[in-house]
């Protein structure tokens, strides 16, 4: 079990009602149904993917957010909305984050960290494009279309009235680590959020 | 029938028809005495009798989907691509039924049957048969086969309609719901290409109001033309480019009204041969049932409350040609599905064969039937 989907689960409570946009080849929505009682759908447009998520009895359907958007689901029917990793490569981060919060009570939101420190370096030394595991891509045919920082996508939740419940910061391998906990927006790889917009 | 026989084929299969004595009321309020259906099964049942798939037919299907009936067939079932040993409906694994469905002209009790109070053919007198009185008489075939539990009901186009409504005229009996280039109910565009079909076989001189049995002579025209007409809706503008474009079966213009163009004797001729093998009252019946389909509409035309009584998961596949239930009108099913929180899954193939995609095997068609019906084999044990 990846690191990432571990801290996830613990923001899950039994029998929630999951939506996860760009749900891979399911593993998430398989381990939360297995192991949370979870029901829910996962939205994905990559037809193998969509083929196992069939085949592992993970709900799917295809549908993309980009052009489609979540208008087929209603407010606030779902616990939680998910969406591990593709904030940065859809048209309009923004008002996906809206919709999120619109159809689900609460998000769960991991993306790269684009000030890390290694991709500071890389651009500073090189003055090229930070390439790296994580973001394995020329600028030129990259998915990741909108990449940010910790600090921007707070900055965002902050102009929309979003709050943030939790947020863990983890390396490339997803773990938790005390040093990106001092520094995280120079020495975190990935973040995962947990936003709402309820009133606590 | 190829030789050598393909591994992934079921060979060669024998219909069975089987006799129902229990009167069966319809939605129209009239009944049936008695009746018989035409099935055709594949693969075995599982002790526990948990591994049947039924398999419901279209407008001009019937019980034939797989397998051959003779050495001598040219061609297999209508459905062969997808059902036999290997295929997505793994006979390997499931016990599989077909039916010919009440009111059709394959052996099945129909306006071509014998009236027993008139001892007459039926013809306009046999009662218009709803998908839920499919439904109804496919359930009252499940209990004679000793199925209490479908592992799965699959359907494309007025089949697809045939398994939604399983699922909420017996919720308890089917795990699964596979519904293929369908739509939960008819558009007015739907209804009126209807219409014109039926235009076309009632002011045929030989219809006789549907007693041209007795008149010995069969109303071939106003069927070719309904089947012509239904044909160009199955099609896609793209794959009738791709087969016939403009092409002429000659070299040059005639100036006249003979078929000219491939693609007008292409339909005459698919059309002509139609009117000669199935019967016209059941074409009409077919089109009426289609028309009244319409699950939403005794739940306020609220699909997704009629849906709340499903218990089985869904599998929704639209294909992205075909015009006559677009993807949209898959879509407005899942849509409904997941307002009403069933288990569904939902994708849109690439293929550009029109409505008719749902016959013809593709790669990823095949791939995801594979990879949901391996996963209900899975459930049920087989």
């Amino acid at each position: 079990m990846r690191t990432d989907l571990k801290i996830i689960e613990q923001w899950i409570s039994a029998g929630s009602h999951v939506l996860d946009l760009g749900c891979g080849d399911g593993t998430l929505l398989d381990y939360l149904q297995r192991e949370k009682r979870a029901t829910g759908f996962g939205l994905e447009i990559n037809p193998d993917h969509i083929t196992t998520c069939m085949g592992r009895g993970v709900s799917v359907i295809e549908q993309n957010l980009d052009t489609q958007g979540l208008g087929n689901f209603e407010d606030h029917s779902f616990d939680t909305v998910l969406m591990t990793q593709a904030l940065q490569a859809v048209r309009r981060p923004d008002m996906v984050l809206d919709e999120m919060l619109r159809v689900g009570r609460e998000g769960i939101v991991t993306f790269p960290n684009f000030a890390y420190w290694r991709l500071r370096w890389y651009l500073m030394r090189r003055g090229r494009m930070p390439e790296s595991e994580t973001l394995p891509y020329k600028w030129y045919n990259t998915p990741n279309i909108h990449l940010c920082t910790f600090k921007d996508f707070e900055a965002l939740c902050y102009r929309k009235d979003v709050r943030i419940l939790n947020r863990t910061v983890v390396d490339g391998e997803h773990q938790d680590r005390w040093l990106s906990r001092l520094w995280p927006n120079m020495l975190g790889q990935i973040a995962i959020y947990r936003i709402t917009r309820e009133e606590s | 029938m190829p030789d050598p026989l393909p591994t992934d084929s079921v060979g060669i299969v024998t219909p069975q028809t089987l006799h129902f004595d229990t009167p069966i009321t319809l939605a129209c309020d009239q009944t049936l005495e008695s009746y018989d259906l035409v099935i055709e099964t594949y693969g075995e049942l599982n002790a526990d009798a948990t591994n049947a798939v039924l398999i419901c037919h279209a407008l001009s299907g019937h019980h034939h989907a797989a397998g051959y009936h003779s050495r001598e067939d040219r061609k297999p079932g209508w459905w062969d691509s997808c059902i036999g040993p290997g295929k997505p409906i793994d006979t390997n694994r499931f016990f599989v039924v077909s039916l010919n469905n009440l009111g059709g002209c394959h052996g099945s009790t129909g306006p071509g049957s014998t009236n027993p109070q008139t001892g007459q053919p039926y013809g306009p007198d046999f009662p218009v048969i709803t998908v839920r009185d499919w439904v109804h008489s496919q359930a009252l075939l499940a209990d004679r086969l000793g199925i209490e539990c479908w592992a799965a009901v699959v359907g494309g186009s007025l089949g697809g309609m045939q398994a939604l409504q399983w699922s909420l005229d017996y919720p308890e009996r089917l795990r699964h719901a596979v519904t293929i280039a369908s739509t939960p109910r008819l558009s007015a565009q739907n209804i009126a290409f209807n219409e014109v079909a039926r235009q076309a076989i009632t002011s045929d001189c030989e219809f006789h109001d549907g007693r041209y049995y007795e008149h010995d002579t069969l109303p071939r025209r106003g069927l070719m033309l309904a089947r012509m007409v239904g044909h160009i809706t199955y099609l896609s503008d793209a794959s009738m480019g791709e087969k016939f474009g403009r092409e002429l079966r000659d070299q040059a213009y005639k100036f006249g009204y003979d078929a000219e163009f491939q693609v007008e004797s292409y339909l005459r001729y698919q059309g002509e041969r139609f009117s000669e093998s199935f019967d016209a009252n059941t074409y009409l019946l077919m089109t009426k049932a289609l028309d009244y389909f319409d699950p939403a509409y005794e739940h306020d035309n609220d699909l997704a409350k009629a849906l709340l009584r499903a218990r089985c998961e869904f599998l929704v596949v639209s294909f992205s040609t075909d015009w006559r239930f677009t993807p949209a009108r898959s879509e407005e099913l899942v849509n409904a599905m997941i307002a009403a929180r069933r288990k569904v899954s939902y994708a849109e193939i690439d293929a550009p064969w029109g409505h008719d995609a749902f016959l013809i095997p593709t790669p990823r068609y095949t791939a995801i039937f594979h990879s949901y019906m391996d996963r209900v084999a899975r459930e049920v044990g087989a």
